[in-house]
């Protein structure tokens, strides 16, 4: 598969089109020049209402999404062929990413949709069956599977590939890659963050700049949340003049001026709720670094356990090989209970001190391997997860400008229609 | 003698001169219009003598200004000293400016400029300056109402402010204030009637306004009103009062909702703004902690910074120009319901008088008195006075809440005008890193 990176060889709506439906795509995806991206146009579809029994028997709702394959160069000769497709429901996605992030500890794995509707301002109880907010699940479910595939580590995952072309036997064939095991245990995750000795300063500063992220996006939401609540309230105030209507009927000479500007002011209260729908479309951008940040997060604590582990080991095999010296020599140097009872109740039998010291020969010389393999560990984590690390800065730089110029467009294109409307209303006015 | 009937009275129809003029003037022979006065036919004209301007008891000075004003409307072109034409005859001219505090041992207080330029020869001098304070306004307008009483007196802002809540002192509350009272001095001086009444020229003229003695220019017809004895019930009110009473009624309601929408808004307004002002800080903040997105960050704190500002200049606007208009036009509503009641007392006293005579003359065959005459009379100056004055604050109603609606709408382009620049600015700053990107990577 010819890897030539940045051409845009994938035709199709969902490439370059940085606003399309979805509006998730954007420029970096289809420049890194993945396989799998280049391989198959994604999508994900619909999204339907199921009904089943769950695991203990009980009747649930719940929703799937329909993910969509077509193998590229079909696309790209210009042939039509129907896509190939299957279901898939939320928990599934979230096994996959599971999955990945044990497979690939080293991997920034891109976030999934928010599992429940939160940063809600305007409804009373975030409802996961609420058509606005499964269409968005949806845009944002493919966007995770663009993300997947079209980074260049994740996309050549087997599982990966059975996902989005085999709906039956996927779950197994995930558990059977035992990663469950591989899992690290939260607790020993916990432990090596509060004892590692030596992290790397630059792991350090990357997992503080991933606090900072999401405390900054987790604020800008919420203050966003709070703008737009005002933002609805004052429009809902009805200005005076949408009340103009109601005193034109009364006014001589004033009548139709008021009631032309009166019209104006109802078409443009009208048209704040779609403005505000495209402005949700900014949050979930800022909502996807906000769970990014987690991501990157995950990536420098098993820094830290990878380091801790390095440590621990190291600090074992010296600690085993003291051992054997002090045994050797005869020279306690350190106390031990041994020591002891050996001064206590005296020796003991060479035989036994044999037996020991070669028990302890072993122990160091599968402590010397552990600590050989710990030190391999932590250095090609270090060095893979710097290499992602950076293309995840990159990525998140170039996506976050773009949505912030979208922003500023929108904004804009807010004020065009206010002063279209002003003027118009102004109009009216003149001619009272 | 010919002077045609003043245009108010045309509901009367045409009457003799005799029952025409001011009932009041008929007594003070020296200034009834000598029978040597012509005036021009066709069309009406102010002669200082129409109803319900209030004479003063004679003196030498005033009669015989007065009396060069009745040979100066002989002089002039009739149409140009039409009482109710617009603005070509303004000849007299005043401002309110320049607010000061005083501050003594009693009370502190804040005067206000008044000044003033006319070509009228009812004032000696072709321009005056003079400080007054609110209580000196009251004074004016108080006198005003009690001496024509047939006429709308346009409404003072309100008095009272609670010491605690309002800042009697900030400027925004004085500057406010002060557009107010230029505001009804302004319209007194338009009013054909009004602008003459002496207590206006001592207001503007005298350099100390000796409120207490005051001119004692109460009218005969300022007392005849007051003194409206009770017991006179209106039975049938005239259509067209019927249907200005019924405006009233609903026109308030109107400015009513209209004026709590509008508080409604400046304080969502407000709460907008510190939500936003909120929503810019946090750019900043993220703005520290980035590299490539520090300046593009900063470019978005920076915008919404100024969105805010030009926000904050639009309720600005909102509260210290609508909401003043609004406030005024519903103080004039109130003292348009008192006028149309005194109307109506003093058509219930006609007619009740009327209603006497006419039995009393069946009885013993009394001709029905002159005070009988006198009270139709008065009625009818009413009416007259009341309508021409209504057609007025129609007219200048629609042109002041044209003016307000057209200045609400630029403000508004103004503000959104403001935003969108800010907000083009940004995007070149964001799309000239883009673009910095875009070649740097090609090379």
């Amino acid at each position: 598969m010819a890897d030539d990176g940045r051409e845009e060889s994938l035709g199709t709506d969902d490439d370059s089109d940085q606003t399309g439906a979805d509006g998730s795509l954007n420029n970096t995806m289809v420049e890194e020049g993945s396989t799998l991206m280049r391989r198959m146009e994604i999508c994900v579809a619909e999204a339907e209402k199921r009904s089943g029994k769950n695991a203990v028997s009980m009747q649930e709702t719940y929703t799937v999404y329909l993910i969509e394959t077509r193998p590229m160069d079909a696309v790209a000769e210009g042939r039509n062929p129907a896509p190939d497709c299957l279901w898939r429901r939320y928990s599934e996605f979230e096994l996959l990413r599971n999955y990945l992030i044990v497979t690939y500890p080293y991997i920034v794995v891109p976030p999934l949709p928010e599992k429940r509707a939160e940063f809600v301002w305007h409804k009373l109880s975030a409802d996961n069956m609420d058509p606005d907010f499964v269409e968005r699940r949806r845009v944002g479910l493919e966007n995770f599977l663009l993300r997947v595939a079209s980074h260049p580590v994740l996309s050549n995952d087997k599982i990966l590939y059975y996902f989005l072309t085999e709906e039956h036997g996927w779950k197994e064939a995930v558990y059977e890659t035992g990663f469950q095991a591989k899992a690290d245990s939260r607790l020993r995750a916990l432990s090596a963050t509060f004892r590692v000795r030596n992290p790397d300063k630059c792991f350090m500063e990357m997992k503080h700049y991933s606090d900072e992220l999401q405390s900054h996006t987790s604020q800008l939401l919420r203050a966003r949340a709070m703008l737009r609540c005002e933002a609805y309230c004052l429009y809902l105030c009805a200005h005076p003049c949408i009340h103009c209507s109601e005193w034109s009927a009364i006014e001589k000479e004033m009548g139709d001026g008021l009631q032309s500007a009166g019209h104006h002011m109802d078409a443009y209260a009208a048209s704040i709720d779609d403005i505000l729908e495209e402005e949700e479309h900014y949050a979930d951008q800022l909502k996807e670094y906000l769970f990014y940040a987690e991501a990157l997060r995950a990536v420098c604590r098993k820094h830290e356990l990878t380091q801790f582990e390095l440590e621990m080991a190291s600090q074992d095999l010296i600690s085993k090989k003291q051992q054997r010296e002090e045994l050797a020599t005869g020279i306690v140097r350190t106390f031990s209970l041994k020591g002891m009872t050996n001064k206590l109740f005296g020796q003991e039998a060479p035989e036994q001190r044999e037996a020991r010291l070669k028990l302890l020969e072993d122990l160091i010389a599968e402590g010397e391997e552990t600590v050989k393999e710990k030190t391999i560990e932590r250095a090609e984590h270090v060095e893979k997860a710097w290499v992602d690390i950076q293309r995840f800065k990159e990525q998140k730089d170039k996506d976050l400008r773009e949505a912030l110029i979208n922003y500023a467009v929108m904004q804009i294109s807010m004020c065009k229609k206010g002063i279209q409307v002003w003027s118009n209303a102004k109009e009216c006015f003149l001619k009272m | 003698m010919s002077i045609s009937a003043p245009r108010g009275l045309a509901s009367s129809g045409q009457k003799p001169i005799t029952e025409i003029l001011h009932p009041l003037s008929a007594a003070e022979e020296p200034l009834s219009p000598g029978p040597d006065v012509t005036v021009s036919g066709g069309r009406d004209k102010e002669v200082g003598l129409t109803n319900g301007t209030p004479v003063e008891t004679p003196s030498p000075a005033s009669a015989s200004v007065l009396f060069n004003r009745l040979h100066l409307d002989d002089d002039l072109d009739p149409d140009t000293r039409d009482p109710y034409a617009d603005t070509e005859t303004h000849d007299l001219f005043v401002t309110v400016d320049d607010p000061k505090k005083h501050v003594s041992t009693m009370e502190t207080y804040i005067t206000y400029r008044v000044s003033t330029k006319t070509s009228r020869i009812e004032f000696d001098l072709p321009e005056y300056s003079v400080r007054r304070r609110y209580q000196d306004f009251d004074w004016l307008r108080t006198k005003l109402e009690d001496s024509q009483p047939t006429h709308l007196i346009p409404p003072l802002p309100e008095k009272f402010v609670m010491k605690g809540v309002v800042d009697r002192f900030s400027e925004e509350f004085v500057e406010t204030r002060m557009k107010a009272l230029d505001k009804f001095l302004k319209r007194i001086a338009d009013h054909p009637v009004l602008s003459f009444n002496p207590h206006l020229n001592a207001f503007l003229s005298a350099k100390d306004l000796n409120k207490r003695q005051g001119l004692a220019l109460l009218t005969k017809v300022g007392e005849s009103v007051k003194s409206v004895a009770g017991g006179y019930k209106l039975r049938v009110r005239p259509p067209e009062f019927c249907a200005l009473g019924e405006y009233l009624d609903t026109f308030n309601q109107k400015l009513g909702t209209i004026d709590r929408i509008a508080q409604r808004i400046l304080k969502e307004q407000s709460e907008y703004l510190t939500e936003l002002r909120e929503y810019g800080t946090v750019y900043a903040s993220w703005a520290g902690s980035e590299e490539e997105l520090q300046r593009p960050l900063e470019g978005m704190a920076g915008c919404v910074t100024t969105c805010c500002g030009a926000l904050e200049d639009m309720s600005e606007n909102m509260s210290q120009d609508f909401l003043p208009v609004l406030r005024e036009y519903i103080l004039y509503i109130e003292s348009m319901k008192n006028v149309l009641r005194k109307r109506d007392q003093s058509q219930a006293e006609y007619e009740g008088r009327l209603e006497a005579a006419v039995l009393r003359k069946q009885e013993d065959r009394t001709p029905i008195p002159a005070e009988v005459e006198k009270c139709q009379d008065k009625m009818e100056c009413f009416n007259a006075d009341l309508k021409a004055d209504w057609e007025r604050w129609q007219s200048n109603k629609r042109q002041d809440f044209k003016q307000l609606l057209t200045g609400m709408a630029d403000k508004n382009v103004t503000y959104y005008e403001k935003c969108q620049a800010a907000w083009e600015s940004l995007i070149t700053v964001l799309q000239d890193k883009q673009t910095e990107d875009k070649t740097s990577e090609t090379n």
